[in-house]
């Protein structure tokens, strides 16, 4: 049957259907669904893991055992998970193992817009990347198929584009391998200098092969990378020959070598009227392929987003290519972008002449991270930011962020400050950092500040989940990913335990309470750790419990002098009309924030 | 066919993502190759979010560009006029004219642009606007805004209005069938 599906849950579906038995995961947008859809089977034993490298670490685990195994992550996850990913590739595996990375051009939902083909290229690992939802089913098969056959992991990447669009698929049945037993073997596990020296050849054989694979285009009956000739070219046979055509004189033709969703901008621009070299298994790159489609054209321009990664490999083997000498290095791709860039018409379109305001997100009605950031803001301090939704903190009425850089990057760059300034900054800088972020890679940053002594206060900002991707559970949570119960890491004691005793918690919603808490622990002469705690307010349920919050607020205009302090926080329930506050009470969940800043009593509960 | 074109607009949390699904449910029921794509993350946090859905014989590009939009169908006023650009030249908006203010005008930074509709129509767009948030409440729930506009969206095109019916019959869980059903025949009015 055939049905819509998204990119993100098609490769989840091929996965499972190639029999993948263990998955374990850290969100990121927009990888995250592939996890989440992997959860729904529940003959694959899914996790959220703290963070990416551990992640795939045990992903690498499971594959050594035996079990088909994957890990997802978003492409700076990459980067947190390189090392054992670099030192995988030398040792192979045993069951497959699949890496699944998703791009953001355009930084949707990024801090950078880094091109995780790269570290496909550095690690020498195989690299997939599907152009719809159909053939992220069919390269998950595919790469499960190549990860034991070549033994290696094998990467598939996706871009924003393909992990959110739905497109058209079948599904098929899961066919599940039997286990294969595990020998120990440390020539190929055990990487010493003496094993890994004897490793190293292997993979640049490997690499050879897979080179090979490419060339030929199909892994069993799968196109790995394939060759649309334009509808006038005279084609020989039935199926569509990879083999060189002739260059017909004074035609002037155009081939394009493509990948990911430029395949689709490029067919939406020019449908089938010239020759396109689509490529599926980005790394390595096809060389007797590329050189053949170009000696059949007379142009070669190559179409991909981000960094010429296809094209500098076309220049290294003497292909002379367009590419990015006429489209940008930087944001998503699209038709009209292709149009321009090559000199067509775009079709016309109308503005207003007046600029309408922008709509950036923030931090909803009743956000817990609100109380705490506006209390930052009154004192004025520096701080040092970290990944999440707090992070929206850095944004007017509040900006109460200094920074960001990568997940945990707060607490080590806060150290870092008090180090390089000493008491002035000690009294004057804190680090914000969400719960899951701080269990991701914050720990080990507090681990220096208590092992190395600087006197940092740190605020953990622990709403119960993480947040910015959409709600999943964390370690200090209770919860898997299931939503069932499972171990829970208590911050409190986890702190402490690293020889921080002054260790406080505070309600955000009482902005008292964190008013004196920032006070204290900024004067005080050691380390501090202040965890301001409150359940993210779109929480249903909280530890099995369902979440029931206050009535909305309501503004009695008798009261009210429209003196805007309820303003002050920024939220999104609040505005002025004609001159006096109104609360929307579809939004308000009356956290009474702006009550405690209003001098007039004027906002009351609503009944 | 050529390939149609759908925007969907609004503001993070409006509920865009069930209406999306409707019409790509509904499409390819009609036979259409189609495909919808959203964006998930961020913006959902209550900022501008897009989704597009195309259809036709065959569909390469997951999105819409600019001048590409057959239709917008939006769920709050300026929005309607933030995607104009991606408007084709004839297109219709189909929007809701509620106006949430976003944080520039809540600071007092800039102000809610005035008489939108009308600007948009001096532009040559065909505006259906319609208080959808009203429609919603008298179906029964405020969340059923995406249906209304779904119901006004259904009189453009030749599908029965049975089939999007058991569309919405197929998706809705069981115990918000009858308001959904209820909001999408007061928005085709
Ligand atoms: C290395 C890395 N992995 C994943 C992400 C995606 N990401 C951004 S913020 C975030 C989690 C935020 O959760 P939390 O720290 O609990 O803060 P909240 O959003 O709940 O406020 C994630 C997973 C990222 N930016 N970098």
């Amino acid at each position: 049957m055939k049905e819509l599906m998204l990119g993100n849950k098609a490769l989840a579906r091929g996965l499972y259907e190639a029999g993948c038995s263990v998955a374990s995961s850290y969100p990121g947008t927009p990888s995250t669904e592939v996890t989440e859809e992997i959860a729904k089977y529940r003959d694959i034993y899914s996790e959220w893991a703290p963070n990416e490298k551990v992640a795939m670490e045990t992903a690498y685990g499971a594959a050594l055992a035996g079990k088909r195994s994957m890990c997802a992550m978003k492409h700076v996850g990459m980067n947190v998970a390189a090392d054992p990913m670099y030192t995988a590739s030398y040792t192979g595996v045993n069951a497959g193992m699949v890496i699944v990375v998703a791009d953001d051009a355009g930084m949707h939902s990024s801090q950078n817009e880094q091109d995780s083909r790269h570290h496909a290229i550095a690690s020498k690992l195989p690299m997939l990347e599907p152009s719809d939802s159909a053939e992220a089913i069919a390269f998950a098969k595919a790469a499960y198929g190549i990860s034991e056959a070549y033994d290696t992991p094998v990467i598939i990447k996706m871009c924003t584009r393909i992990a959110h669009s739905q497109s058209v698929v079948e599904t098929g049945e899961r066919v599940c391998p039997q286990q294969k037993p595990y020998e120990k073997n440390p020539a190929k596990y055990l990487m010493t200098p003496a094993n890994a020296i004897r490793r190293h050849p292997i993979v640049e054989e490997r690499t050879k092969a897979l080179v090979q694979l490419g060339n030929e285009c199909m892994f069993g009956d799968i196109r790995l990378n394939r060759i649309e000739w334009a509808e006038d070219r005279d084609l020989p046979g039935e199926d569509v020959p990879n083999a060189p055509m002739p260059v017909e004189e004074g035609m002037g033709r155009i081939g394009v070598i493509c990948d990911s969703t430029c395949y689709q901008y490029v067919k939406e621009v020019y449908g089938d009227s010239i020759d396109v070299l689509k490529i599926g298994l980005v790394n390595p790159l096809p060389t007797t392929l590329i050189k053949d489609f170009a000696a059949s054209v007379d142009e070669v321009w190559v179409i991909e987003e981000l960094d010429p990664i296809i094209e500098n490999h076309c220049r290294m083997m003497g292909i002379q290519v367009h590419g990015k000498d006429i489209l940008p290095m930087e944001m998503e791709y699209s038709q009209n972008l292709l149009r321009e860039a090559m000199g067509m018409d775009v079709p016309a379109s109308a503005a207003l002449e007046e600029a309408i305001p922008p709509r950036p997100p923030v931090m909803c009605a009743g956000c817990p991270h609100r109380g705490l950031f506006y209390t930052l803001h009154q004192h004025n301090v520096r701080v040092m930011g970290d990944i999440g939704c707090y992070t929206l903190g850095g944004a007017p009425p509040l900006f109460a962020m200094d920074n960001n850089l990568c997940m945990g990057a707060s607490v080590s760059m806060l150290h870092g400050f008090n180090k390089a300034c000493g008491k002035e900054s000690e009294q004057n800088t804190v680090a914000v950092i969400g719960d899951s972020t701080f269990l991701h890679s914050g720990m080990t940053s507090l681990a220096d500040i208590a092992y190395n002594r600087s006197n940092s206060t740190v605020i953990i900002l622990d709403n119960s989940i993480t947040g910015m991707t959409g709600h999943q559970q964390n370690p200090a949570t209770g919860f898997d990913i299931h939503g069932d119960p499972a171990g829970r890491i208590d911050l409190e004691s986890l702190v402490r335990s690293m020889g921080i005793d002054r260790v406080r918690v505070v309600d955000p919603y009482d902005l008292a309470q964190c008013d004196e808490a920032i006070t204290q622990e900024l004067a005080a002469e050691a380390p501090s750790v202040i965890i301001s705690r409150r359940p993210c307010a779109l929480l249903k349920t909280v530890g099995g419990q369902k979440v029931v919050h206050s009535r909305p607020l309501v503004n009695d205009p008798a009261k009210c002098v429209g003196c805007k302090s309820c303003m002050r926080i920024g939220c999104p329930a609040i505005s002025m009309k004609e001159k006096k506050a109104v609360i929307d009470r579809t939004q308000c969940i009356g956290c009474g924030v702006c009550q405690q800043l209003c001098r007039f009593d004027a906002l009351v509960s609503g009944s | 066919m050529e390939t149609k074109n759908i925007m969907i607009v609004g503001v993070g949390g409006q509920g865009s993502l069930l209406a999306s699904k409707l019409l790509g449910y509904l499409l390819l029921k009609e036979g259409y190759d189609v495909k919808v794509s959203e964006v998930h993350g961020m913006s959902q946090r209550g900022g501008s979010v897009v989704t597009y859905v195309r259809f036709g014989d065959k569909v390469y590009s997951p999105i819409i560009d600019r001048g590409e939009a057959d239709y917008i169908v939006s769920f709050e006023e300026m929005e309607a006029a933030r995607y104009l650009p991606y408007l084709k030249e004839g297109g219709r908006i189909v929007t809701n004219t509620q106006q949430i203010d976003p944080m520039p005008v809540i600071t007092g930074a800039s102000a809610y642009p005035e008489k939108l509709i009308e600007k948009l129509e001096e532009k040559g767009a065909q505006v259906d606007a319609m208080d959808c948030l009203t429609l919603a409440e008298e179906a029964g729930s405020s969340k059923a805004v995406n249906i209304v506009l779904m119901g006004r969206l259904s009189k453009y095109f030749d599908i029965p209005a049975e089939k999007w019916q058991q569309a919405i019959e197929a998706l809705v869980p069981e115990k918000f069938r009858e308001v959904n059903l209820k909001a999408f025949a007061l928005g085709r009015g």
